[in-house]
């Protein structure tokens, strides 16, 4: 199977500029430079079908065409690396090891909707990536590449790097937005978009890593080439964060349409300690779980959600059967109550609320009407937020009580654990 | 002052690549926490008086992100990733093993203010899990001999620093 984020992965110096150039690296924008409009970028970026890759899914080239040509305000573009749900770990890989693909598709995206200052939010915890960002930001700039008229173009481009302090919320766009602009990570009511009014009142664009970074090879090689990779719906290739119980976890970039068993199975070489697979958590941990009889499904959006899940951001972690799954919820639960921005009432008092009865059950104090109590909760939370952690935290649950109601009922009537979890340090 | 010239630079070097000087807050947090390990009400009015803005929108801030202990830590501060990548292969037990390796327990700091221990959710390691974080450094794939030589290593280093 042809890599194409990963190409190069391997190779130890691929970071430096010199080498990315050695590769092939910054012909795209050369090329965009000299061959299409803005409007021909966009509408490449359409055809070529790029959905992003942090979770949503949304057409990229779409996403582009929203933002207003004429407001007189600047535009700005947002490079989203705070990855920080649990399970996904792609956009380290890239930053750390090829970030001048991120930066090349950073210049591509922002020739095609007029931004010439663009920003890089790294999560505060990635400081080694965050660091090899900026150096190639810098070598960008030594070598011309940034700040005015770029390879003689007469387009100007900066390109600034900033850290984040530790919020998962600050992936979610808005949240994004107005952490970067010095405030609480709290999210905006929408509309207004970003696209129309986003960081600092002006029109703005925000793009996951690895969506930017599948830039460069679209425009090096063509919408047909692209296309060839993936499904008719799902096109390209995607990196999936392979977690949890198998004997190789790591980071994989397949077509999309790959079964789910080669990640598992064939990449991930199979359940760790040669147990017995119990769930599957897909697509990050806000997802609904997959059962064992859905190790064969497609890896694109369309089949994901046939099969009542999500692509999301192709976090695949895998569940064996040592695990409990109030444990499993519990954990997932402990993540959102701690991390919602606390601004939407249902978000802020229901994760808390749905945590402390999920802890309360699996420390064997579960009472009679608890699994009804947390689906109500879970109703009162799910589509009544600002922004989609509410829905991040009650789509698991759900999933796990629908799936494993029989350890929670186990659980609430012996005060304990129907399958004691125990994975052992070594 | 707290803050040195070092850290006031950075700062104030950062804070000329935003349109706002607003955006400058959490780089200017980063810089500070850095220097010094934590974040405080004294650190709050420094950092407000070098970027203009008003004490309260600083503290407002910082006291939203986690990942700034906003009281003092021991010399290294271990940060144990115990979200659900890690705990399916092992961070549960390695947490204990931490805790009684170093004779405290979560959130506290050995008395010979070497290590203080806390837990955190996701660190985005997960498929190398399990792992930890110490300041800026993350360590992965871990086992008990893995930490065993961090800890030695760590230790060792406190030492030719002359601490």
């Amino acid at each position: 199977m042809e890599k194409v984020l990963f190409k190069y992965i391997d190779e130890p110096e691929q970071y430096r500029i010199e080498n990315y150039i050695k590769n092939g690296g910054y012909r795209a924008i050369q090329k965009v430079f000299k061959d299409f409009t803005p409007e021909q970028v966009i509408e490449t970026t359409k055809q070529s079908g790029v959905r992003g890759r942090g979770g949503a899914g949304f057409p990229a080239g779409l996403k582009w065409g929203f933002v207003p040509q004429n407001t007189g305000k600047p535009i700005y573009l947002c490079c989203n690396a705070d990855e920080s749900e649990p399970g996904t770990c792609k956009d380290r890989v890239l930053m750390e090891r090829d970030p001048h693909m991120i930066i090349e598709g950073i210049m591509i995206a922002s020739y095609a909707i007029n931004c010439h200052h663009a920003f890089v939010y790294v999560r505060g915890e990635f400081v080694y990536p965050a660091y090899r960002v900026e150096l190639a930001v810098n070598e960008a700039y030594e070598k011309g590449y940034l700040g005015k008229n770029i390879f003689d173009s007469g387009y100007d481009l900066d390109i600034v790097v900033h850290t984040g302090g530790g919020a998962y919320i600050c992936g979610e766009e808005t949240s994004l937005l107005s952490s970067l602009e010095g405030r609480r990570g709290n999210s905006r009511i929408r509309p207004p978009f970003p696209a129309v009014k986003g960081l600092y009142g002006c029109p703005t664009v925000v793009n996951n890593v690895e969506t930017l970074a599948s830039l460069p090879s679209i425009f090096n090689n063509g919408v047909e080439w692209y296309r060839s990779h993936g499904t008719e719906k799902s096109p390209g290739t995607k990196i999936f964060s392979l977690s949890g119980n198998v004997n190789r976890p790591g980071n994989y970039e397949v077509d999309l349409g790959t079964p789910l068993s080669y990640i598992i199975n064939d990449l991930g070489g199979g359940i760790q300690d040669s147990r017995k697979l119990k769930a599957i958590i897909p697509g990050g941990s806000s997802t609904p779980l997959l059962m064992p009889d859905q190790i064969d499904t497609p890896l694109d959006y369309e089949s994901m959600a046939e099969a009542g899940s999500m692509l999301g951001s192709g976090a695949i972690i895998v569940i064996d059967d040592r695990a409990c799954m109030v444990w499993v919820i519990m954990k997932l639960m402990n993540f959102y109550a701690h991390e919602s921005c606390g601004r939407c009432t249902p978000c802020r008092e229901g994760t808390v609320w749905l945590k402390q009865i999920i802890n309360r059950i699996e420390n064997g104090d579960g009472r009679k009407g608890d699994i009804e109590l947390i689906l109500d909760i879970c109703e009162n939370i799910i589509g009544r937020t600002i922004c989609p952690l509410g829905d991040a935290a009650v789509m698991p649950t759900r999933s796990i009580i629908e799936h494993f109601r029989d350890e929670f009922e186990y659980h609430i009537e012996h005060k304990k654990c129907k399958v004691k979890t125990d994975y052992p340090f070594v | 002052m707290i803050l040195n010239d070092t850290t006031i630079q950075e700062i104030k070097t950062r804070m000329v690549r935003y349109p706002s000087r607003r955006s400058a807050i959490l780089p200017a947090l980063t810089a500070a926490y850095k220097q010094t390990g934590h974040l405080n009400d004294k650190i709050y009015r420094e950092i407000s008086k070098i970027i203009n803005i008003p004490y309260v929108e600083i503290a407002e801030a910082a006291t939203f992100y986690t990942m700034f202990p906003k009281k003092e830590v021991g010399r290294y501060l271990i940060q144990v990733c115990h979200n659900i990548s890690c705990s399916l292969r092992g961070a549960d037990n390695m947490l204990e093993y931490l805790q009684e390796k170093l004779g405290i327990g979560m959130g506290e700091t050995t008395p010979d203010n070497m290590f203080t221990l806390i837990s955190v959710e996701c660190l985005g390691g997960c498929s190398a899990a399990p792992m930890m974080q110490v300041w800026d450094t993350y360590y992965e794939d871990l086992t008990r001999g893995k930490i065993d030589k961090i800890l030695a290593d760590l230790h060792a280093q406190a030492e030719k620093d002359g601490d």
